[in-house]
């Protein structure tokens, strides 16, 4: 499955371009709420393809991607409020952070060798200790949050981020197909030989020299180096921070949802099963307005559905959709 | 000149002293094979050469190198390439793609791989099948899948697990006339186990035989083959 | 500080500790007949809570008492979650029966939230304020009677684990699978009543568990964690573990909210998870896989 799809057909390719194209020109032709949407879509592409990472090259499934969201976030912000810092330069530092937490935490469980469900409960654990930590991290707000000054919103300047939604746009389908490109390449070089072959089997990898060790530790850091990138942007975008919410549970369950519905360890499954997720969601949402009901009521509804979706795809679509997809286009093999 | 060198190499599990004091070398371009009954240790001196386990005693040198205590994937950097006595493919990918990952440890670049592993499978005979996907190979395509895949990391040193078990006399012979051109035209070294006899006299120049962890006799293969010791822990004393 | 505070938390803890040890007991029923790892524990555990608590507000039931139809209810739940979805999951890898019992777990969270709303809730009973006197000690009266339920019923299971035929057939099949079909155990059958079991303790330390606090939706979460922690610092699949580790999580709990802020305390309990999985991940009781 992995091999076939890391080379996509030129048809999918040809469509993917074809895509992009649409999605650059997109915003002239959209109302502000459509792309809010899209922006809500991009950015759950984005960070589903950084999580994908994780399980699907290193095989290791992480519930705690929230820690490394969170950092990134919250050192880019603090950036920012504190000492005036592009958001760009704290970037640098969140990614930083976010790499070594994910070598500290792969490092634990390949060394204990700790694995499977075991392992994703470590990763709980570790985002759980820093939320509560956050919380009373006065500095930088504690559990009261952590606001960025919004200037106005009619001027865009990317260098600090403070604009319209459209520039958040473009940032985010910069760095989603970015993102995407870079997956292919790393997928179809000798990394992404080396990470197929310690998925399928880690002893027999070793066997012909692979050090497992030193490449799936690669994949967690590079997968939430990436993952920190999405705090930063979404910290500046929302311009509010509570460690309740960006360190929880539930934000690390929402970075998961794209991959698992679209397809885990595939490179088209993260991107798909954001659109699927989102506007389905999206759909939800306004078709509950119209009824009528509250705002706490709809946000239950959502996740209630999101469950839903994931049980359904757990029990029969366990590859996800983009498999079945691609074979109903006439993509793939 | 000795590609391996193994001195007092011994090893015990809990209770049960599986190897005691072994000693052989493995000459440049021979074939070697290590016979002997189930539970003599074969396997378990293998996985001490491959670097699966630690070792108790004695020690491992690969061209003189010391090469005990080192893991696994730096045995194989090293030199050593092996299969598995339950056969391991990379089973969910192609058969191109598992003799690629194994000629990438020699290889510069992907493109290189590729064109060893071609080289490879064309020599094993399964090039023309490189798109399936291992898991839907028979038992002896599968074997002959990872011996593709040991024979593109360009080892020293291939070490064979009891590669032609289950395989039918024809498929036996084919294998065997496989061994000795790579053993020729390549000049690989091969240290092999074995039970299966017709391979063995077939294949080896030299025979260890161990039992009960000890080396008992080694020798040519016709020599082993009518020594009384040798016999006497196949067919029992009274038979002798 | 004074002995007593001391000595009181720690008594105190201790009886929370075996509320959540029978908690912990159906997680670890579950995983060590069925394999499989209950990620919608806590959820379940509120689910049952809120039963409970409308068992008291439209029939007047005490928490204590409901016990017994919360359980009942748990265990038709569990049998049939087992039965109906769970038996197609078996041989699947272990992320993707996380993940279904995840998802599971979200949809009965926000399930309470559309029904119940977000708001806290809780029972009051005629002596939720009382105290008693044991030696030198004073005990909360529910917190005594809900540790003494927690322990009468964990001796209960005990008792059919070992003396009944079901539950020696469980046991069978927690401890070799193939050679509990051999002798022709109906295994799928006893797959869903073990599910079921593991449920119905869920149910009970839940009603119990409302003497003592107050039920909201978002609760789950941190009674899953604290079943696993639990679970894994006893051994998986061990019963007396299970019983053991929540003890000593309850003590460790009511200490460290004593000596440290009490919102620090759920970091102690993740940091003895961390600790446990790195150097014992068998726990205290549990056999080396």
């Amino acid at each position: 499955m992995n091999r076939l799809l890391a080379t996509a057909s030129p048809r999918a390719l040809a469509a993917l371009a074809g895509l992009f194209v649409v999605l650059l020109v997109a915003p002239a032709f959209l109302s502000g709420y459509l792309i809010a949407v899209m922006i809500v879509i991009l950015s759950l592409a984005y960070v589903g393809q950084a999580w994908n990472i994780m399980l699907g090259f290193a095989g290791q499934l992480s519930i705690g991607h929230a820690l490394y969201f969170g950092l990134g976030a919250y050192i880019a912000a603090a950036g920012y409020v504190k000492f005036g810092l592009s958001p760009w330069i704290g970037l640098i530092g969140g990614v930083v952070a976010a790499a070594i937490a994910g070598a500290f935490i792969g490092a634990l469980g390949f060394r204990f060798r700790i694995g499977g469900v075991y392992f994703a409960l470590l990763t709980i654990a570790f985002a759980e200790c820093t939320r509560i930590l956050f919380d009373h991290i006065a500095w930088l707000g504690g559990s009261a949050g952590l606001f960025l000054p919004v200037a106005s919103r009619d001027t865009n300047d990317l260098w600090t981020l403070r604009g319209a939604p459209v520039m958040f746009y473009y940032v985010w389908l910069v760095l989603t197909a970015g993102l995407f490109v870079l997956c292919r390449a790393l997928l179809a070089s000798r990394l992404g030989f080396y990470w197929l072959a310690i998925r399928e089997d880690e002893e027999a990898a070793r066997a012909v020299g692979i050090d497992s060790f030193r490449y799936k530790m690669f994949a967690v850091m590079l997968s939430a180096a990436l993952t920190s990138v999405a705090g930063v942007i979404h910290a500046f975008y929302f311009n509010n921070l509570f460690p309740e919410t960006t360190f929880s549970v539930g934000r690390s369950i929402e970075l998961l949802l794209g991959p698992i519905i679209g397809g885990v360890g595939t490179l088209f499954g993260p991107i798909l099963g954001a659109f699927v997720l989102t506007s389905l969601s999206e759909s939800m949402t306004v078709l509950a307005e119209h009824i009528q009901l509250g705002s706490k009521a709809v946000d239950g509804i959502k996740q209630v559905f999101y469950g839903l979706i994931v049980i359904l795809i757990v029990l029969f679509q366990r590859r996800g959709l983009w498999p079945w997809l691609s074979r109903l286009l006439g993509f793939g093999r | 000149m000795s590609v391996l060198e193994v001195e007092t190499l011994s090893k015990r599990f809990r209770g049960l002293q599986a190897v005691k004091s072994v000693s052989f070398a493995v000459p440049e371009h021979a074939i070697v094979a290590l016979i002997g009954p189930n539970g003599a240790g074969k396997t378990t001196i293998f996985n001490l050469i491959a670097g699966v386990f630690p070792l108790d005693e004695g020690s491992i040198r690969l061209d003189g190198r010391p090469i005990h205590g080192l893991p696994p994937d730096k045995v194989c950097r090293a030199g050593i390439a092996r299969t598995f006595q339950l056969v391991r493919p990379f089973a969910g990918l192609t058969v191109e793609d598992n003799a690629v990952i194994g000629a990438l440890r020699a290889a510069p670049d992907v493109a290189a791989a590729r064109a060893v592993a071609h080289e490879v499978l064309g020599r094993i005979g399964l090039l023309d099948r490189r798109n399936q996907r291992a898991a839907s190979l028979t038992l002896p395509d599968r074997k002959r899948l990872e011996v593709a895949r040991a024979l593109a990391t360009r080892p020293r040193l291939l070490l064979l697990d009891e590669v032609m078990a289950g395989l039918r006399p024809t498929e036996t012979d084919q294998m065997v006339a496989f061994f000795r051109a790579i053993n020729r035209e390549l000049g690989i070294t091969i240290l092999l186990i074995e039970h299966v006899m017709r391979a063995v006299m077939a294949l080896a120049q030299h025979v260890i035989v161990l039992n009960h962890g000890e080396k008992i006799c080694e020798g040519t293969p016709e020599s082993v083959v009518r020594d009384p010791a040798v016999l006497a822990c196949y067919l029992g004393e009274e038979a002798v | 500080m004074p002995f007593e505070v001391f000595l009181n938390q720690t008594a105190s803890g201790l009886l929370t500790g075996l509320v959540y040890g029978l908690s912990a007991l159906g997680l670890s029923v579950i995983f060590g007949v069925v394999r499989i790892v209950n990620f919608a524990h806590g959820e379940m555990m509120v689910v049952a809570m809120y039963i409970a608590l409308l068992l008291f507000q439209w029939l007047g039931l005490e928490p204590l008492l409901a016990v017994v139809p919360v359980a009942a209810i748990l265990f038709l739940v569990g049998y049939g979650l087992q039965a109906g979805i769970i038996n197609r999951l078996i041989d699947v890898p272990d992320t993707m029966q996380f993940l279904l019992l995840a998802a599971v777990g979200i949809v009965l969270t926000a399930g309470c939230m559309v029904i119940f709303g977000p708001d806290a809730r809780n029972v009051t009973l005629p002596y939720s304020y009382d105290s008693v006197e044991v030696g030198a000690l004073l005990i909360d009266k529910p917190r005594l009677l809900a540790g003494a339920a927690a322990l009468i019923i964990s001796a209960l299971l005990f008792l059919f684990f070992r003396f009944t035929r079901t539950g020696k057939q469980i046991r069978a099949c927690a401890d070799n699978i193939a050679g509990a079909r051999v002798v022709g155990l109906n295994v799928k059958r006893l797959y869903a009543i073990s599910f079921g079991i593991g449920s119905m303790c869920i149910g009970a330390a839940g009603s119990i568990i409302l003497m003592l606090v107050d039920v909201h939706p978002y609760l789950a979460g941190q009674y899953t964690l604290l079943a696993f922690v639990i679970v894994i610092v006893g051994g998986m699949g061990s019963h007396a573990g299970a019983l053991l580790g929540g003890v000593l999580i309850g003590v460790s709990e009511a200490l460290a909210g004593l000596l440290l802020q009490p919102s620090l305390k759920t970091v102690f309990s993740y940091a003895i998870l961390i600790l446990v999985l790195l150097f014992r991940p068998q726990g205290l009781l549990g056999r080396r896989a």
